[in-house]
């Protein structure tokens, strides 16, 4: 038996990327300044970003599929790498951990969320997965001294090890119940074989949605999240509040949809709970908090509530609108993590919520740019975060969850109070502490890029959201 | 069904084992414990009965190198367990496979030059 | 031939074994060496899938499991290792910088 060679054209983004990576580390050894090393790996984002551009089609015995789906939620990805690294140059200068491994690091975890976008094979899926949790660990403990960093790092790999043992019994338990673990061929099988009603699939479909659960931080699987999320390198904390969390969602769409599409009621009774919990923890604990990171983390949960209603919709149209808020987020919350790294200085460190205070008096455009992502956050128009809620709900409500919308809104004008408390403290209290901002052109960049995101989304959302559309068709 | 999996060819050597262990027990304890003699005197207490007693604490702390040699070495160690089914099929699977292998390598030997070069390997 | 059944109980326990000490012990790397009990468990469940299955798959996730394994307790330890530079301590609740 002589293999065949396997057409490489679907791969070519991921095999990029990992040459990109590894050329990346190699450098590092050799280049004494930084920067370079940033330049290099947006550029070589930006490479592999075009060779997305007919990469479509399936290899590897079906293993790996690229799709219009995967598709869009690489160009998330990428968003999401170039505005962290951007974000990241002179902010982990300032932390004193101005390393060359960050960047192959962060490349390395968005190769992995490539691969599990892509996964059309339970085994390529879990090899994804691990590859991004795994650099996102490293990530998450990048300031080796701060013992806050340390302990990030510790509580989200072991609830992060621990989650993804949960995948694994339940990809062994549909293995054993399917004899296969190639997504398309499982559902073929249990519709074939008519074992919808065996428990043993209900019982790896739990499994999955309490893995996947822990990855996109929903309540009641988000206790790692808030402690992580501050502990964390705040352009880390921008980073990984993203990336793992879309490719997550990716990784649920593609699963649920395809394999466990014969027990969609039973699912769907699942996420129901798990998103009501996430909108109302994450909301409703956010206003306790005293620290923007923890506070934005509490949104962070908050806002996988709201994509989950995309899932619980369990249609194209619902598919299409968690894909396009999944986007929008990645602008807004990134954004809004540009300004916390804004005023982090070296004897500053910028996270408390009373350092807002006065913020418009000092830095009249830092102060009005932190409005757009507050506004946008909360949903309110005509900024994109409005849009995105906007078709999630409507989605949910032509699947006949009106109810479940109702709670939603309610959920989002709690919101408001802790979002627009930031907006007050920068506008209407006097300054106590004199604030100075470390500007640099890549972070300015970056800030430029996720307002006019924001707002351009906000005001035109159509062509995102028949991008998304037109991306979903082929599913 | 439970039960029945135990093939009856392998009683004897179950009684066997358990006579063995039942009467190794019951020896020990009657030569050491009944007949034996009792006395205690402090050269008995020592750690080694005509060796030098230790001196310091037992317990001391490694340096952190053991760690990550260790580390090192269960990282490069695993890798090989992609090499024995490869090798074993390599005469059925041809060109395709071996390409495959080379390309896993030099990923592997990337990892290693930048281990050496970021000086993981030195001793002090 | 030990029934498949037997082999699938085995798991579960070593699984359930790994899930109570991941939950109940404090110490940081009794908890590390609770999720590679989970891990192992799960092989257990694939090889003996597998065989009885008589289907690759199963032993080639076994392979990535067990690599996988390795470089996640390379990275446990690393961490623990920085976090012992700073904190002398192994254990979870002392590991408390952060609240809210």
């Amino acid at each position: 038996m002589n293999l065949q060679f396997p057409d490489l054209t679907p791969v070519m983004p991921e095999l990029f990327m990992t040459a990109l990576a590894l050329i990346l580390l190699c450098t590092e050894l050799l280049v004494k300044k930084k920067g370079i090393l940033a330049a290099l790996s947006i550029l070589g984002v930006v490479v592999v970003a075009y060779t997305l551009i007919g990469s479509s089609g399936t290899t590897f015995g079906g293993m790996f599929v690229s799709d219009g789906y995967s598709t869009f939620f690489k160009v998330i990805f990428f968003v999401n790498a170039i505005l962290s690294v951007l974000i990241s140059i002179k902010y982990i200068a300032i932390e004193r951990v101005n390393f060359g491994e960050y960047y192959s690091l962060i490349l390395i975890s968005t190769l992995g969320m490539m691969i599990m976008a892509s996964a059309a094979d339970l085994i390529v899926l879990y090899l994804g997965l691990e590859l991004m949790a795994l650099s996102t660990y490293v990530l998450a403990g990048f300031i080796r001294y701060d013992i806050k960093s340390n302990e990030a790092a510790l509580k989200y790999f072991l609830l992060g090890a621990f989650s993804s043992a949960f995948l694994l019994y339940g990809i062994s338990m549909i293995y054993g119940l399917t004899g296969t673990t190639d997504i398309k061929s499982i559902a073929l099988y249990i519709s074939e074989k008519g074992l919808t009603e065996n428990p043993a699939l209900s019982l790896s479909m739990i499994l999955f949605a309490v893995a996947f659960g822990f990855k996109i931080a929903a309540v009641p699987f988000h206790m790692w999240a808030p402690d992580a999320y501050e502990g964390a390198p705040t352009s880390i904390t921008a980073f990984m509040s993203v990336g793992p969390k879309a490719a997550g969602f990716a990784v649920l769409g593609r699963v649920f949809m395809i394999a466990f599409a014969s027990i969609k009621l039973e699912w769907v009774a699942v996420f129901i709970p798990l998103s009501i919990l996430s909108m109302a923890v994450g909301n409703i604990v956010a206003i306790a908090q005293t620290n923007i990171k923890r506070m934005l983390a509490y949104s962070s949960i908050a806002h996988a509530g709201y994509a989950l209603l995309g899932i619980i919709a369990a249609n194209n149209e619902g598919l299409a609108s968690m894909m396009s808020y999944l986007m929008i987020y990645a602008f807004m919350n990134i954004g809004a993590f540009a300004v916390v790294i804004m005023l982090r200085s070296e004897d500053f460190k910028g996270d408390s919520i009373s350092d807002y205070e006065g913020l418009s008096r000092a830095h009249p455009l830092l102060a009005a740019l932190m409005l757009i992502f507050m506004f946008s956050l909360t949903g309110i128009p005509p900024t994109a975060g409005f849009m995105a809620k906007l078709y999630v709900f409507m989605s949910a409500i032509n699947a006949g969850y009106t109810w479940l919308v109702v709670v939603a809104v309610v959920f989002a004008v709690i919101s408001a109070y802790f979002y627009l408390r930031i907006i007050m403290y920068m506008y209407m209290r006097e300054p106590k502490v004199e604030v100075s901002l470390s500007t640099s052109p890549s972070l300015g960049l970056a800030l430029g890029v996720t307002t006019v995101a924001v707002l351009a989304i906000g005001v035109f959302p159509l062509y995102l959201v028949e991008l998304a559309r037109a991306a979903i068709s082929g599913f | 069904m439970p039960g029945t999996y135990i093939p009856s060819e392998y009683l004897p050597v179950l009684i066997f084992l358990m006579v063995s262990v039942t009467l190794g027990f019951a020896l020990l304890l009657i030569s050491s414990g009944i007949l034996g003699l009792k006395r205690a005197y402090s050269e008995k207490f020592t750690p080694y009965e005509s060796g030098v007693p230790p001196v310091g604490e037992p317990r001391y702390r490694f340096s952190v190198r053991f760690y990550i040699i260790a580390m090192l070495f269960v990282i490069f160690d695993i890798e090989a367990v992609y090499l024995y089914p490869w090798a074993i099929v390599f005469d059925k699977i041809g060109l395709y496979a071996f390409i495959e292998m080379v390309i896993f390598i030099v990923i592997l030997l990337v990892g290693f030059i930048y281990v050496w070069k970021k000086e993981g390997f030195k001793w002090d | 031939m030990v029934p498949l059944n037997w082999y699938m109980l085995l798991s579960a326990v070593v699984f359930t074994i790994g899930v109570t000490g991941f939950l109940m012990r404090r110490n940081i790397i009794i908890m590390l060496m609770s999720i590679e009990l989970m891990l192992n468990g799960v092989n257990i469940n694939l090889v003996a899938l597998s065989h009885y299955l008589q289907d690759m798959r199963g032993q080639i996730l076994t392979f990535f499991v067990i690599s996988v394994a390795a470089a996640e307790a390379a990275i446990g330890l690393a961490i623990i290792i920085a976090l012992f530079r700073n904190k002398a301590t192994a254990h979870v609740d002392e590991v408390q910088e952060m609240k809210g």
